[in-house]
């Protein structure tokens, strides 16, 4: 056998590989090719489906009834991505730069909701932002806080559900980046004397704290233009005094490759979900997968589920080409597996 | 965001706080320096971790009705009868065994595969890692979706109707790709000098990889096989489309999250929570040991 497989050296890895990559040959590329055609089919399960490519229809029907859900996906999880990423960032810096002995129980932390149900998560949601709990009771609380208003069943909801379900994803790969940077290069920084960032520091947190504080305001009614105001006051005051040249020239552009995995892995999976707008939205917060999955599941409309999903699939495909042409698919999975 | 300041509390770089860094701040601004950021990490701590102590907390619920919404008191019963709602413990169950099954069909198919392409160099490795890739930057919805489409078009069994067949390949084929990816992590670091002593030592191939390879890349394994139960078990939407009428434990809490979720569930979830929090305990401590040794 030994003397087989040295002459024949493509054996081995073809043995090897096989099972693995046939399995995902046949069960993940395959069935995308099968979307694809059956998103060219008319008729139902009943009558039995039939392919057609007068059925392109199918797509202009789907376009001209779902583009707002659509537009919704692509704006709830871009939000949730700048969301997961503002809350991620200094989470990640602080474990990896601060984190000492702690690191490890830190890391823990940040994974242990994954131990349990994302479903059971997502529901303790309703729990916390039901009309009757604690955090309610507080906001209500708070000065020109109408008593009507309310957070489950609200875009808010929906768009905190997933910036909360998908925070790791982007924790990880940024911790996973800043952990890799050499501190040195920031102590050298600093012998050439890169001091506090002025006065950029303060006009980026003008428009965080600004952008945030303005959402805020928007969602609880307040005047949401001296809300702003506030809030890119603030910003600007942290702005100015902790954000240093050392970091915005050495720390922060060494970790983009991991801001960009994570922004990836946390964008992707949030683009298609469904659980957390039916479960913390309202009719009104419908996403693409919500479509999707009723089409699916319930009016067993497969052609036109097929050509919805394989619009999605494209558009997700877009992004990714685009990530690892930036980046290399190596790296990208290499941050993924640490999920 | 951002708060690079001056971190420094890492041996020498201490002193650096003696260099001239543009513009003095007072005692307040070396507090905050010191103490904003590990005070933001506790709140980011806490509000990752207030949904899981929801869920701990409302299995000692004792609803009057059947919806576990509301605080209404502390009982004991539901963990003295966890499984005590009709279709708990048979969702339980299978997603027990789904689990074990793909996780022991999907860290042979991923091991095999990350050796392939850690150890060998052909053509096609980068179709092949675009492949491995491609699963984790799907949507799930896609997959399951697409799955579905497959075995609606085949339309006979063991695919159509949808059953424990079908589930178990839907959890292999999302599971083989973390799997390759973890076990290539710990190849790539991988001492191949063992390797080769073991060869002078007259050991064929299969000898070395059995006493020194595998060995060696057994945490790795370990760690992909974990992720891969513990993606099998928690998931739902995936499932969702490959299970057609059989329930797993995941689709047992979606299909009561409209009527009310029986207090059970909280018990089960919080039991799944200490099983997963005591295993990675335990890998961590015996790696620990390995290390030491």
């Amino acid at each position: 056998m030994g003397t087989l497989l040295k002459r024949h050296r493509w054996i081995a890895p073809v043995a090897l590989l096989s099972p693995g990559v046939l399995w995902l040959l046949v069960f993940y590329l395959y069935p995308a090719v099968q979307m694809l055609q059956s998103s060219f089919w008319s008729g139902s399960l009943e009558t039995g489906f039939t392919f057609s490519f007068d059925n392109y229809t199918n797509y202009t029907k789907a376009l001209a009834s779902y583009a707002p859900m659509y537009g919704r996906s692509i704006m709830y999880a871009g939000a949730a991505t700048v969301l997961t990423f503002l809350i991620a960032y200094p989470l990640a810096y602080t474990i990896a730069f601060r984190g000492g002995r702690f690191k490890n129980v830190l890391l823990f932390l940040v994974v242990a909701p994954f131990f349990t149900s994302f479903l059971l998560r997502t529901i303790s949601w309703t729990i916390l932002l039901s009309d009757d709990s604690p955090i309610l009771r507080v906001i209500h609380m708070l000065p020109g806080v109408s008593p009507e208003f309310r957070l489950l069943a609200t875009p808010i909801a929906v768009i905190s559900g997933i910036t909360y379900a998908f925070l790791p994803f982007m924790t990880l790969p940024v911790y996973v980046a800043v952990e890799k940077i050499d501190f040195r290069l920031v102590e050298a920084a600093r012998d050439l004397y890169a001091g506090p960032w002025r006065p950029g520091g303060a006009i980026v947190g003008f428009v965080v704290g600004g952008g945030l504080a303005t959402v805020l305001g928007v969602a609880f009614e307040w005047d949401f233009l001296i809300t702003g105001i506030v809030g890119g006051i603030v910003g600007a005051g942290v702005g100015w005094f902790f954000i240093s040249e050392s970091f915005v020239r050495v720390t922060f552009p060494l970790s983009v490759p991991g801001v960009f995995a994570g922004s990836l892995l946390t964008f992707i999976p949030a683009i298609g979900d469904y659980i957390n707008a039916e479960l913390l939205g309202n009719p009104d917060t419908t996403m693409i997968g919500n479509v999707i999955q009723n089409k699916f599941l319930t009016q067993n409309d497969y052609p036109a589920a097929s050509a919805l999903s394989f619009m999605l699939m494209a558009g997700v495909l877009v992004v990714v080409a685009i990530y690892a042409r930036i980046l290399g698919t190596e790296e990208l999975s290499a941050s993924a597996g640490r999920i | 965001m951002a708060t690079a300041k001056t971190a420094a509390p890492r041996g020498e770089a201490r002193g650096a706080s003696a260099r001239p860094r543009g513009g003095a701040r007072g005692v307040l601004g070396r507090i905050a320096d010191r103490y904003l950021l590990i005070v933001y990490t506790l709140l980011a701590v806490i509000y990752l971790l207030l949904p899981v102590f929801v869920i701990i907390l409302f299995s000692f619920n004792n609803p009057p009705g059947r919806s576990n919404f509301l605080w209404s008191g502390f009982t004991l019963k539901y963990w003295l009868n966890p499984f005590g709602v009709s279709g708990l413990p048979e969702a339980v169950a299978l997603s027990l065994e789904i689990a074990f099954l793909s996780t022991l069909i999907s860290t042979i198919l991923g091991t095999l595969v990350a050796i392939a392409l850690e150890r060998y160099r052909f053509r096609g490795r980068a179709p092949i890692n675009a492949l491995i890739f491609l699963p984790m930057a799907t949507p799930e919805i896609i997959m399951g979706a697409s799955l579905l489409t497959l075995f609606v078009a085949i339309g006979a069994a063991p695919f159509f109707p949808l059953n424990f067949v079908t589930i178990l390949i839907a959890h292999v084929m999302f599971n083989i790709s973390y799997v390759v990816v973890t076990v290539r992590a710990r190849l790539a670091g991988f001492p191949r000098h063992l390797e080769e002593a073991a060869a002078d030592l007259y050991a064929n191939e299969w000898e070395t990889f059995r006493r020194v390879t595998f060995p060696l890349i057994l945490p790795g394994v370990v760690a992909g096989a974990l992720l891969a139960f513990s993606l099998s078990i928690d998931d739902f939407v995936i499932t969702n489309f490959s299970a057609g009428k059989t329930q797993t434990f995941p689709m047992f809490i979606y299909a009561k999250a409209k009527i009310g979720i029986p207090v059970q569930v909280n018990v089960i979830g919080t039991i799944i929570f200490l099983v997963a929090v005591g295993a990675v305990f335990v890998t961590t401590l015996a790696s620990r040991r390995s290390n030491k040794r």
